[in-house]
Parts: structure tokens; sequence; C-alpha cells
């Protein structure tokens, strides 16, 4: 398979809490992502995603591991950094706290030209990014302030001022999280196009694993810091083996077929990771006996496991898995 | 796709729509009945002030020319506004001290804001050990006592109106600067300033393009609530004879009053007039920056939708 | 069976005359559970509010609200007391600020309880209780609401809703900022209240896929009209309302081809309330519109077995047959 355009290896984040607490927001993860590819980062919240995707993007810096980008690692000096960010961009889960109040639209857009010295052909940039958006005609949006479209027409703004620098890596953070329903669609349908016509490579950080099941082609599954699945999304979606992977799935309405399995509590802040494999206290296979019965309980409590291939670009980490079951 | 409708035009577009969003500030603050009371009153003072060789000749305010006049008359008597202790012409006092007022409530008012803006903006901003010596000197000016300064100034440089403008511009701008500190803190997690830090922005382009935008009108407000601060100080400073003895000011003039005996006299065209001129100032600017203040929030903008 | 809760052709406007519901009926019988779908601005959260009178002052209220057949909005003031939380309760979203954040937990269901009770006894045990039946600890009551999570926050204010045993409870989107798996806990502690208290629920969210899972029926509202009800399961595996099928198409089936790299959107904004388009208030973005439609004044017809749905399809399909 061809080298990852970016790929982020062993990368550790951590935060100072009150009172000195350690937060492992991201804990060891290691991750790629292909030219041309849409991959979703599942999760729910809490479990280091928004971290993880903040960091790929230089907004964070890690206290261990490195964030690797055509080969090269990230450097962190402003001026590098801003040629990083031509290359990677970011598209946020709250449109409408995304934009200045006080900037139109065509400044939000011209933003990022500006910023990155690209003034030459602005006006004509600007309109382009925005009709591709499909906020057409452009010349009905520039010169109105983001109070005065929908939600939907304000998420189409914030991808256009990230699609106008012509970035290789969007990252996208609960893209359509805060829209209607009916809107979500449009504007996956926009980020698919824009993968067909442009060959962006989308990161879509997510909580809703039908919008996986939509757009991505690989699905990285993350709990408490790490990845705990990563696989394509029809393998993954359709037969989930880490215990985590299917626990969600079971609990998406829209399968009834499957049996939930509720697991009880919530995850644990990430100040306090379990030992062993930090999935194990809610463990379904962990309390059901299960893991006895396969005479792995001993490691699930005391070794942390490892993203283990178990099939073809799928992997998973769990004892259980990788004893075969 | 075209390329002369945007562009140049749409620069063109957002010029127009801010003097519109003017034009409908000014709409809106129309309808606020005692912005435009204040507004009014102010408009009034400044008239006065402007004026004021026009309205009693400068001449008027030395004793020297008031000798024949005749002491504590009365304005039925001695027109409009009767005479002080020493026959000088009241009116002109009156008219000639608005200078002084407003001079000193303005330029201090300026000397605070620039100053309490400018260590807001940076510690809020930058933060770290910067913002932390910024912040213990902003709080070692705030403790420093307005009236011992006043007087220990004055007792060394001498009174003049250059040192009461100093001393409350001293004295003035930490609170503005606490405040500017507040807003850019929040203003600096909003989720816009990290899409700008995302697209490669610098943070001199932050600081211009998103904190001191939506920092200004906060700026605007607490100006407008500084300047009635500023010249109620000059008035005690002057009440209390540390202003410049060479000029008129209201303050002077209430100080002078009483030390003269105008209330037993009951010689109410004395020490009325400076006390109603001093709260129409204060209570015009307060009242402008209320009616602002909602202007511009905006928070209150955005839901016009 | 009379139903318990009866509206009658409620219309809400707003101070500055803003409708946010135009004419919407339905009932509710002991027990049962009624699911109420709408996006943004279609009126479900004022229809909630106006049911317990709620609303600001200045709105205008009309039609009927029958709760076991005394109508809620002409009671007395007093009686309105004793029927709100007593009777009818509701379960707003767990946002930080639905919770006073000043006031201990059990402070607030306490207050709850001794409002409508003064001179109750044993409350601090029933506070307990009423934890305990929420999957909270009962010593969780000594805490403030900012040391709570989402899911817990959202526990307590399930816990408050039942202080007073109340027959009826509104649940307004109740889930929707939670995470799939606190998601599914809250549904399964909802759904079992429900069956253990033989409760009525109206809940209200715009997450269709799961009211069809978890409401036996299901009206969907667009612009302050119900424009498709029936049973849950059937409307949403078989929408009659073409908005009905656009906002299902929103919630891709995991699993199903037919999603797959196929995002299915509507196009279009929700109608601004001041300004409808004339005729059926969908046509605008509706994908399968004709002629009439801009013209046509659309009512709930019938459309299946124990189904309505407000459309010129519908009324066709009758026609033909």
């Amino acid at each position: 398979m061809a080298d990852p355009l970016l790929a982020v290896h062993d990368l550790h984040v951590r935060f100072r809490a009150r009172r000195g607490a350690v937060v492992r927001a991201v804990d060891g993860v290691d991750l790629e992502l292909h030219r041309g590819e849409v991959l979703a980062l599942v999760g729910e919240s809490g479990c280091g995603k928004t971290t993880l995707a903040r960091t790929i993007l230089g907004l964070e810096r890690p206290a261990a591991g490195e964030v690797v980008f055509e080969g090269a690692p990230i450097a962190y000096e402003q001026r590098a950094l801003r040629r990083y960010r031509r290359r990677v961009q970011m598209v946020f889960q709250d449109p409408t706290g995304a934009l200045n109040p006080r900037q139109t639209i065509y400044e939000a857009v011209a933003e990022g030209l500006r910023v990155q010295g690209l003034a030459a052909a602005e006006e004509e940039r600007v309109a382009d990014a925005l009709a591709r958006s499909g906020l057409r005609p452009p010349e009905r949006f520039v010169g109105l302030y983001p109070y005065e479209v929908s939600g939907g027409q304000r998420q189409r703004v914030v991808i256009a001022g990230a699609m106008v620098l012509e970035p290789d890596v969007l990252i996208a953070d609960e893209p359509v999280s805060s829209l209607d329903a009916s809107v979500r669609g449009e504007i996956l349908a926009l980020m698919l196009r824009l993968v067909r016509e442009t060959n962006v490579s989308i990161l879509v950080v997510t909580h809703d694993l039908g919008l996986a099941w939509n757009i991505a082609d690989r699905v990285a599954v993350m709990y408490l810091g790490r990845i705990v699945e990563v696989g394509p999304t029809e393998e993954l979606l359709a037969a989930p083996r880490h215990p985590y992977t299917r626990a969600l799935l079971s609990v998406v309405p829209e399968i009834a077929q499957v049996e939930p399995q509720v697991l009880a509590g919530e995850a644990p802040d990430p100040t306090r990771i379990p030992g062993g494999c930090r999935f194990h206290p809610r463990c379904p296979l962990y309390a059901s006996g299960e893991a006895v019965r396969l005479g792995i309980e001993a490691r699930c409590a005391a070794d942390d496991p490892v993203l283990a291939e178990v099939a073809r670009a799928q992997a998973a980490a769990c004892h259980a898995v990788a004893h075969g079951a | 796709m075209s390329t002369v409708a945007t562009g140049a035009s749409a620069r063109r577009i957002a010029w127009r729509r801010r003097r519109r969003a003017l034009g409908r500030a000014w709409a809106e603050y129309r309808q606020d009945v005692p912005g435009l009371i204040g507004l009014g009153l102010l408009l009034l003072v400044v008239a006065i002030a402007l004026a004021a060789p026009l309205l009693a000749p400068e001449s008027d305010l030395r004793a020297i020319n008031a000798v024949g006049n005749e002491r504590w008359a009365p304005p039925a008597d001695f027109p409009p506004l009767g005479t002080d202790n020493l026959g000088r012409s009241v009116w002109a006092q009156f008219v000639w001290g608005s200078r002084i007022s407003l001079l000193v409530g303005l330029a201090a008012t300026a000397i605070a804001i620039v100053i309490g803006s400018v260590v807001g903006i940076t510690a809020g901003f930058f933060g770290g050990p910067a913002a932390a010596v910024l912040m213990r000197l902003t709080e070692w000016f705030l403790v420093i006592p307005f009236l011992p300064l006043a007087i220990v100034l004055a007792a060394i440089i001498g009174p003049s109106v250059g040192n009461v403008i100093l001393v409350i511009g001293i004295t003035s701008w930490p609170s503005t600067a606490r405040v500017v500190r507040a807003q850019v803190l929040t203003l600096k997690e909003r989720l816009y300033v990290e899409r700008s830090r995302a697209l490669g922005a610098s943070r001199r382009h932050l600081m211009s393009r998103h904190i001191f935008p939506n920092v200004s009108p906060l700026i605007l407000a607490n100006l407008t609530l500084t300047v009635p601060i500023a010249i109620l100080s000059e008035t005690t400073l002057s009440f209390l004879g540390l202003g410049d003895p060479t000029r008129a000011s209201w303050g002077k003039m209430l100080d002078e009053a009483f030390a003269a005996g105008a209330l037993s006299r009951n010689a109410w065209w004395y020490y009325l007039p400076p006390g109603l001129g001093i709260m129409a100032v204060v209570l015009a600017f307060v009242l402008i920056g209320h009616a602002l203040e909602q202007i511009l929030d905006p928070r209150l903008r955005e839901r016009r939708r | 069976m009379t139903p318990l809760l009866d509206v009658r052709d409620l219309h809400v406007t707003y101070p500055g005359g803003v409708p946010a519901v135009r004419g919407v009926s339905l009932e509710l019988t002991a027990g049962e559970t009624l699911g109420l779908a709408g996006e943004s601005g279609c009126g479900k959260t004022t229809l909630g509010g106006a049911l317990l009178r709620l609303l600001p002052r200045g709105t205008l209220v009309t039609g009927e609200v029958l709760l076991d057949g005394e109508d809620v909005l002409t009671m007395r003031p007093g009686r309105l007391r004793a029927v709100r939380w007593t009777d009818v309760a509701i379960v707003f979203q767990g946002a930080l600020h639905t919770l006073n954040p000043v006031r201990r937990v059990g402070w607030q269901i306490e207050e709850a309880i001794t409002a409508h009770e003064p001179r109750a006894q044993r409350v601090r045990a029933r506070v307990g209780e009423l934890l305990e039946v929420v999957g909270l600890p009962a010593r969780r009551a000594d805490e403030y609401p900012h040391q709570l999570s989402g899911g817990q926050r959202q526990r307590v204010l399930i816990a408050l809703a039942l202080a007073c045993n109340p027959r009826v409870l509104i649940a307004d989107e109740p889930t929707t900022a939670l995470d799939v798996m606190v998601q599914a806990q809250v549904l399964a502690l909802l759904e079992k209240l429900q069956h253990e208290l033989g409760l009525a629920m109206i809940f209200i969210t715009h997450d269709l896929s799961t009211l069809a899972a978890f409401c036996r029926r299901l009206a969907v509202m667009y612009a302050g009209r119900i424009v498709e009800d029936g049973p849950a399961e059937e409307v949403f595996r078989g929408p009659a309302h073409p908005y009905t099928r656009a906002l299902a198409a929103a919630f891709p089936v995991i699993g199903d081809p037919a999603f797959r790299r196929h995002p299915s959107g509507l196009g279009g904004d929700p109608p601004d309330p001041l300004d409808l388009p004339g005729g059926c208030p969908f046509h605008p973005r509706c994908p399968v519109a004709q002629p009439e439609c801009q013209t046509l004044d659309v009512e709930l017809w019938p459309a299946g077995e124990g189904r309505r749905a407000a459309c010129i399809e519908v009324l066709e399909g009758a026609a033909r047959g």
C-alpha cells in the first residue's frame, strides 16, 4: 500500500488538570491516513478524539510521539506550522461559533488566503470556494454576515474557508452534529464530492456510527485515549471484533436485530485510566465470565493489549480477539 | 464563475454594510430616550465650552476687572448669574469653567483608556509571566490612594491642570485594564479565534482582526463611564485647592463659594450652577454610555435574525 | 378508551405575531408513548411548553388541552399549579443550566416535593429513593450540578420530574446532547419507568430512529403542524410524507448498502414562521412537489390503518384506491 499521507506514531498528549492530576487524553495512538480516503475516528466524549485531531493540526503539542506528514515529522516553529496548515485544514463542530460575527462571509473565507499571504486572485478564489461548497451564486453570500444565513450554510462557509487553501487533508470535528438532521446529508454529500473532485483526504471525528457508515472508507474506534479497533468500514461495522465496538453498535437504534448491550456506568475519566486493558471494568466479556472461560482473565486485568491485526487492514486491541475468539 | 461581481465589490459591499450598520446603530440609539437626553445635555455643555469667548469675555474672570461690580449680587441685579464674593461674574466663571471640566475629563480618560487597554489586551492575550507582571503592576496602581497622590504631586510639581490630568489618568487606568483583560480572556477561547489559528494566523493577525474589534465596544462603553469619574475627580481636586488656581473651573467655583460662605449667605447662584453643571455632564456621559452598551453588545446583534 | 390527554386544534402565537404552532390535535391514552419528531423551528418544544402553560407572558394560545376532560388552558392558577408536576411533568435537556447551579441536586428535588405537599413527611428519604430509581446512589443528592456528568444530570432531571408521581411525562430532547451509550442507558431507564409506573409519555426529539424504537405512536411536525402520524415503526419504515422520508433517510441504517457513500439530505432551510410559503409549507424543499402543492391547503388525510399524512400523494393514492 502506498505510503500514508498523514500518520501518527505512538502519540501521547497530556494535560494538567486540577490538583495536579494528569489527563492522558491521547495515550499511545498510531494512525494512518491515505490520499483521497475518508477515515472516521469514532468514540464517545472524553475518549480523546478531538484532542487527537487538534494535535494532528498542530494546535496541541504531544508529550511523546510524532505527527508525520508526507514522511516528515511536523515542525512547531511558527513559519513551518503556517506552511503545514496550508496543507492540513480543519472544519469545526459549531459553525456559528467558528465564524467571527463581525466579519462578512467573504472576509471569513478570504481570511485563510490573507493569513497565508496568498493575495493573488483572492476574489476569484473566494468565489470559487463558495461555489464549490454549494453556496451559489457566490455574489449573494459575500456581503452577508453569519447570522443572516442558516446553520447548514454557515458550515458550508467554514468548509469553503478551509478548502480555499486547497489542502491535502481536511479534519472535520463533528461537522454535522449541531445541524438539523435533514440538512446533514447535504453537508456529508458535499464532503464526499470534495474528495472526488480534489482528492482531499478527510479525517472525520464523530460519535455517530451511522455517519461513518455513510461516508467513511475506514473506521478507527477510540476509547480512553487509545485506538481499540480499526479497519475498513464494511468489515468493521458489519462484523466488529472488539467488545466495545460491538456494544456501541448494538445500541444504535437503527439496528433493531441485535440485542442491545448497554454498558454500565460511563467511561472513567482520563485521569484515572484503569490498569491492564482499559476497557476491562466495563467489558461484557469480562463481566459475563467469558474472559475466565477463555483463560485470559488475568491478562485483561494486568496487560494492556496492543492493536494487533485480525484480518487484512483490520486490527483490534483485545486479548479475547488475539486469543482467536 | 463571476470575478467582477466579487472581489473589489465585495470590499465595497463590506464598507457599505458597515456604514449601514452604523446608520442602524444610530437609528437604534435614537429610540433610547435617556440616551438622547444624555446626548443633548452633552452637546449643550460642549457648545457652551466651545462658545465661551462668545458668551462671556475672559477678562471678566479677573478680580481686578470686577472691582466696580457689586459683590454677592443676585442674578436679578447682575444677569445672568450674579456675582461672587469678589464681584466677578459667575456666568463668566461658569462658562469658562466648563472648558476645564471637559478638558480634564476627556484628557484624563484618554490616558486611562489607552494605558488600560494596552495593558489589558497584552496581559489577556499573551498570558504567562508578562501578564503576571502586568497584573501585579495594575493592582499596585489600583491601590494607590487618589487624594494623597494628588496632594503629594501638587506639593512637588505645583498645582496645574496638567498635574490634575496626570493624577486622574494614573489612578483610573487599572479598572479599565482589568475589565479589558477579562474580556480578552474570554475572546481568546472563542472558536473563531481557534479557527484563525488553524488557518495559520500569526498572533498579530489574531490581535488585530479578532481580539481588538471584539473588545473595542467594551472599551468604548468603559470610556463613556470613565469620563464622569474623571470629571468628578477633577472637581474634587479643584475643590480641595489642588487644581490650577489661575484657571476657572467648576470645582474651583465650589471651593471658593464654600470658602466665602455662600451657603450661609444663601447665594445659591454661586454654588448651584457649577454643581448642576457637573451633574449634567456626568449624567450625560452615564446615559450615553448605558445606551451605547445596549447597542454595541454583540450578542444582541447576532440575535437580530 | 377516553384519552388521558386530548389536545384539540392548538394554536400558539408568540408575542410579535410569530405562529409557532398552527392547529395541532393529538391524543394520548394512559400508559402510551407518543413520539413527536421535528427539527428546529417546527414548534415541537413550543407544543410541549403549551401543554403546561409554560410559555412567556403575552403568548397567544387557543384551542383545548384536555387532561382527563379538564381544559388546562382555562384552569385557574391554583388548579394549574396543582396539576403541574403532580399530573404532568416535563423532563428537559440536561444542560448545565437546566438545574440551579448554586443548589445541591437533592435540595432541588425536595423543593419540587414540598412545593406541592407542604406537609410532606420523610422528604429526604423520598429524594433518596427517587435517585435510586433513576440509577444514582442516594448520597449524590448532596452534590451540585456541575459535579455530575451529562448523563447523571439527565437522570436527576428525570427524578425531579417523577417527584410528585405524575401520570404524564413530557420529555423534551432528553438524550440529544448525550453520548450514544449514555443515551441508551437513559432510554432504557425511561422505558423501565414507563412500564413500572404506567406513565404516559410524550417524547420530543428530532431523532426519528430513537422514536421508532421507543414509542408506540409517532407524529412528525413541520412548520407548526403535524404532517404525518401513525404507529411509530410503520411510519419510520414506510413514511407517507416526503418530509418524513427525508428525515428518516438522515439516519443511515448500518449494514444497509443503500446508505453506503450515499448521504441524503434536504436542500433549503426550514421555513421562516413569519413568511410561510403558500399551500403546503414543505413544497419549496419537497423532492416530489407538484404544481398544485403551491396552492393546495393540506390537511391530515388517511394514509393507511391508523395513519394520516398531509400530502397530496396520499390524497391521490386514496383516490386511485
